[in-house]
């Protein structure tokens, strides 16, 4: 079964991944770097993925002990990665609020 | 894998990219946040319809855990977003690496028919990437919310990069010893060892490394991380995996160019950890006199300006500066001052460092200007203030080739009318250089905690506005 895997097409997605990766990010607003960095951690928790197929496989325990601690440290990534960027985002404003804070 | 997983896989690879094409502007940002939950949660759904996936008590297990470190993790401070991020990148690491360990592992005894060449090729990769960028991340962010026993200043001794390289080198020698006999009696013993080395060599490659190149740092892990994550694809044969992975790891690359291009260091200089040496501190020119500047005059000085920039650097984060700055950039725009603020890619502790916290203190993100587009307005402006940004303002770094910040690109205060910095002591700055633009004729002294300093201006303005 693994002889039927198509290595070389796996490469090609890699590298045309990463392309559109640099010119995605490239364009990304230098405002924007700190919450960039935090979606991209939650997006990095993709890992999520191969931990969810070998923490629920039919495996001996401790295969399945390691995918579900990398199953929690993915998710810790998705949760707070996404939370937290739209935490900042929610921040940024091109202008001031209606004023209401009128010094105390 | 059948054709609905498929699906929605490619599903999910499309929405990761509107969420990173989406943060191009602050405008359409939060719809990439919406993209990247809905694409996880695709994602995650069509691998648990997965008929392997059998046992499932434990993944709901896993998943709760993760909301209950995750909710609190992202509620934390602003200015304590470096070291989150960087607890981020070391959970991303580690992830990798388990599931690295339990493939091979599993395959060992299950199927070795499975570990393939390219196979072993890609697991190696993701376990070094995944167990050095677990460490290191771990150490970065130690340092960043400055835990006692972590020592803060670059740790240095002889022969530390051969002595890295050598690790590295080693790991790898195991690594193909191991990938041309997978199966091999020995194979499953020698595995630990290359992670034990990954683990060290993630250690040694961040403790050189002082609080000024964290930025860099960071950039670096976060591209790991992805690559890490990349290789599990290729472990996997998953391609959801790669795209996910390479983005981000494009992502790191990038912003760790950027960052390099903004300290005038080369990207190999900062692969092979040569930076960060310690920066011996010029005590020679102790003689030079600051002038300094009362809160009365400086405020004065402020409310008559056309003008003002203020340039705000990590001293601002520390001393959580940035609403009293938000007061007195209040109080000047009342007066008609118009205020912008100049921000050096590299200031803070992390990319963007800066426009968060200013965002946070609701200053809006049109006033926020690159170094390279506010350099050229620096000789009209009335008055330069500097809140607790040093190396990123000093002008050695244009004239004296000796200076070990020598080229780097800095915003030009020195040119402004009048400048004031503030400084909370005497001592020189983070890497240990003095800054000549503290002694220049134009330049007066505020000394004193970022956040009293600037209180006591706007308290003074609010004052005057009394009368």
């Amino acid at each position: 079964m693994s002889e039927s895997i198509d290595y070389w097409s796996l490469v090609y997605v890699f590298v045309l991944a990463a392309f559109i990766g640099l010119g995605v990010i490239r364009r990304v607003s230098r405002l924007l770097h700190t919450p960039l960095m935090s979606i991209t951690n939650a997006i990095s928790g993709i890992a999520v993925i191969g931990s969810i197929i070998v923490t629920g496989g039919d495996f001996p325990p401790g295969i399945r002990i390691m995918g579900a601690i990398a199953l929690f440290a993915s998710m810790t990534n998705i949760v707070s990665g996404f939370l937290i960027t739209d935490r900042m985002l929610k921040m940024f404003k091109s202008d001031r609020r209606p004023k209401q804070d009128k010094q105390s | 894998m059948n054709a609905v997983v498929q699906l929605s896989y490619l599903v999910a690879t499309v929405l990761f990219i509107f969420a990173l094409h989406w943060m191009n502007t602050p405008r359409t940002a939060r719809k990439g946040v919406f993209a990247g939950v809905a694409a996880m949660i695709i994602a995650i759904g069509a691998t648990w319809a997965q008929p392997e996936v059998v046992h499932h008590g434990w993944i709901v297990l896993a998943i709760i855990a993760g909301f209950l470190v995750g909710v609190p993790l992202s509620m934390v401070p602003l200015t304590a977003v470096p070291q989150r991020t960087a607890l981020s990148h070391a959970f991303g690491g580690l992830a990798a690496g388990l599931v690295g360990t339990a493939k091979y592992y599993l395959w060992f005894s299950e199927g070795p028919h499975e570990l393939t060449t390219f196979r072993m090729v890609a697991i190696i990769v993701e376990i070094i990437l995944g167990y050095l960028t677990f460490t290191g991340s771990l150490l970065a962010a130690g340092k960043l919310q400055e835990l006692k026993w972590i020592p803060q200043r670059p740790v240095t001794y002889p022969l530390q990069n051969l002595t890295n390289i050598g690790l590295l080198v080693l790991a790898a020698v195991i690594g193909v010893a191991v990938t041309l006999n997978p199966t091999a009696a020995w194979a499953p013993v020698l595995f630990p060892a290359i992670i034990a080395l990954a683990l060290v060599f993630g250690v040694l490659l961040i403790i050189p490394i002082g609080g000024a190149d964290m930025p860099t740092v960071i950039a670096i892990l976060n591209s790991y991380a992805g690559l890490a994550a990349v290789a599990m694809g290729f472990v996997l044969d998953n391609k959801l995996l790669i795209t996910a992975g390479a983005l981000d790891g494009a992502s790191g690359l990038i912003l760790a160019i950027i960052m390099c291009k903004a300290m005038n260091r080369s990207f190999v200089n900062v692969l092979f950890g040569a930076f960060g040496q310690a920066q011996q501190a010029k005590t020679g020119g102790d003689q030079k006199i600051y002038k300094e500047e009362t809160i009365e005059g400086g405020a004065q000085v402020l409310e008559q300006a056309n003008l003002v920039v203020i340039i705000p650097g990590y001293g601002m984060a520390v001393a959580q500066a940035q609403h009293k700055v938000r007061e007195l950039y209040d109080q000047l725009k009342k007066r008609g001052v118009s205020v912008k603020f100049a921000i050096h890619p590299v200031a803070g502790r992390m990319p963007g460092h800066m426009n968060v916290l200013l965002a946070e203190a609701d200053i809006p993100y049109t006033d926020l200007v690159e170094m390279d587009e506010i350099n050229p307005d620096m000789p009209q402006c009335d008055v330069a203030l500097v809140v607790g940004a040093n190396d990123v303002v000093n002008p050695s770094a244009r004239t004296e080739k000796t200076s070990p910040i020598y080229g780097m690109p800095i915003i030009d205060a020195d040119k402004a009318r009048t400048v004031f910095a503030i400084k909370r002591s005497k001592n020189p700055g983070f890497a240990g250089i003095d800054n000549e633009l503290y002694f220049s004729d134009r330049t007066w002294m505020l000394f004193g905690d970022a956040k009293n300093v600037v209180g006591e201006l706007v308290k003074q303005l609010s004052g005057n506005s009394a009368h």
